[in-house]
């Protein structure tokens, strides 16, 4: 046996289990490092995407608000809408992550990824992570902007976390659901007249602008199935100072992380795929 | 062919043989609907071997190319890469082998050192290691003081140089590299056969490349295997090979006789624009 056969086996996955998950994290985060990486090498991506959800705010929320058309209780309605906006931006964000990810197939930098032992759920989660990473960044965007135009924002670091662990769970499971669509259609072109189809219903079947109880009562059932609903109820709750949320903390967490587990289980199955 | 060391392989030590074979396939098939890309290739690459896979375009270099990866599944066969099952045992072979696939597979927004980082984490050389052995196969690849540069800015030969270092951080057995040199000017593509042959006097890496380039192929492969639609036609070392075919003849030569006139035979837009992309993305 020579030296570099020896040294081989250094390079499989320790047996032990402690192992095993410390080798799929280091996987995982090298998929997601290198795109924190990217971000900080470029950020006019990140400044170019604020433009988006501060126009929300700004523009749609200025007239909403001096018009008291939509009730929303005795929770002004810029306070109403800021959440939304977080939770819209976000999705915005996610639901074009399936567009990089044929860019990169294309380009042959996803051969790469796929080449190499780490397993496929790891390279998913990690690109879903870079995900979120571009929607907190929306969120310090957000935040600053809101308060600026006085909504009631809790700052509490407890509920900052929350909302940092909501953004990332609502971020892997559009975005991983975008890299789902685009293992479907293959080209960029048809991805871009999907992924406006997509984004306009998602958004609009959700209590991210208005409150479900407005609704017509097929769409009512529509947002109720519709994740982003969840995502937006737990912002309202975190996100400020008397927030309240109408189907639980728990319930919207459990929720978003069965359905992101759940798509992480299928995009694992088909990104492979992709390159063949 | 013998292999019967490889078979019972499942345990990690047991492939670590230096004289078993790193790539050993048998009617290794693929088709797409009814096209056959790969008709019952059998191939034994041993180690430390540079061998080539030459055809023309849309004989089937690529597929073939992709299966010994586990980038692609057999429709029917089976193959041993570095001892392991391409199917049973895909995520072993990946651990054992390194890829550069013909598309650009460095990422142009990061650095040369990101890139190598991002490489030896995916494939978990173990912490301690990491710097010094990015800094040894950066070194290795003449690319040290380029290493904080964004690889967009690279030359396409730069490129090619950290791709194989990059795909051999966890030092493979064997590293499969197609179409190396496609765009590159003379002097990056003798630059890059001459990295790969120090790869393998200071890994003992074997090589198995795909190329359309003759002098490539006679320069650079001990031995080297002519594809022609789907079927392996002949395989030899490049003197065994000219040698059938007549005295004072060229590789060019058995390449015309094993695929007549056929030059053109294969390729749809589809390669054509995958080449004439790669070409421009090294250049």
């Amino acid at each position: 046996m020579s030296g570099r056969h020896a040294s081989a086996p250094e390079s499989i996955p320790s047996p032990r289990l402690a192992g095993l998950v410390a080798d799929y994290l280091v996987q995982t985060l090298a998929v997601a490092d290198a795109e924190f990486r990217k971000l900080r090498h470029d950020p006019m991506e990140l400044a170019t995407r604020a433009v988006q959800p501060v126009l929300w705010l700004v523009l749609f929320g200025g007239v909403m608000a001096q018009v008291r058309g939509l009730s929303t209780g005795s929770t002004p309605y810029l306070d109403f809408l800021a959440p939304g906006i977080l939770a819209q931006s976000v999705l915005f964000v996610a639901i074009f992550h399936g567009i990089s990810a044929i860019w990169e197939r294309d380009l042959g930098v996803l051969q790469r990824y796929l080449a190499s032992p780490a397993p496929r759920s790891a390279l998913v989660i990690g690109k879903a992570l870079s995900s979120g990473l571009r929607g907190l960044s929306q969120a310090i965007v957000i935040y600053t902007c809101a308060a600026a135009m006085g909504v009631d924002l809790s700052i509490r670091p407890q509920d900052i976390v929350l909302v940092v662990l909501l953004i990332a769970v609502g971020s892997s499971l559009f975005s991983t659901f975008s890299l789902i669509i685009a293992c479907i259609v293959k080209t960029r072109e048809r991805f871009m007249g999907i992924g406006q189809v997509l984004t306009m219903p998602v958004f609009f079947a959700s209590n991210a602008i208005y409150p479900i109880e407005l609704m017509p009562r097929w769409l009512k059932a529509a947002a109720a199935l519709n994740p982003l609903t969840y995502e937006v109820d737990g912002l309202r709750l975190l996100m400020l100072r008397n927030g309240t949320s109408t189907f639980g903390l728990a319930h919207d967490f459990t929720a978003l992380l069965a359905v992101t587990a759940l798509l992480i289980a299928i995009a694992a199955r088909m990104y492979p795929r992709m390159t063949q | 062919m013998q292999h019967s060391g490889m078979l019972d392989s499942s345990d990690d030590g047991v492939h670590a043989s230096a004289t078993a074979p790193v790539v050993e396939t048998f009617d290794l098939t693929r088709k797409f609907g009814s096209i056959t890309a790969i008709d019952r290739a059998s191939l034994l690459v041993g180690p430390r071997e540079i061998f080539g896979l030459i055809g023309p375009n849309g004989a089937g270099k690529s597929t073939l190319m992709k299966m010994l990866t586990t980038m692609l599944p057999p429709t029917s066969g089976r193959a041993l890469v570095a001892g392991f099952d391409v199917v049973r045992e895909a995520a072993r072979v990946r651990s054992h082998i390194g890829y550069v696939p013909q598309l650009l597979s460095a990422d142009g927004e990061l650095t040369g050192y990101e890139n190598m980082l991002v490489s030896a984490r995916l494939y978990l050389v173990p912490r301690a290691e990491r710097e010094q052995r990015i800094a040894a196969a950066l070194d290795m690849m003449a690319l040290t003081d380029q290493r904080d540069r964004l690889v967009r800015t690279y030359s396409g030969g730069m490129i090619r140089r950290l791709e194989i270092a990059q795909s051999t951080l966890h030092r493979p057995l064997v590293l499969f590299m197609d179409e190396p040199t496609v765009g590159l000017d003379p002097g990056g593509r003798h630059t890059v056969w001459q990295h790969v042959r120090r790869l393998r006097e200071h890994m003992g890496t074997a090589v198995v490349v795909t190329t359309h380039y003759m002098d490539e192929a006679a320069e650079l492969c001990d031995r080297i295997a002519v594809i022609h639609r789907g079927r392996i036609e002949a395989v030899g070392t490049p003197d065994e090979l000219t040698a059938k075919v007549g005295p004072a003849a060229t590789l060019d030569d058995v390449f015309m006789h094993v695929t007549g006139a056929e030059i053109e035979a294969g390729g749809g837009y589809r390669d054509v624009r995958q080449t004439r992309l790669s070409a421009r993305k090294h250049s």
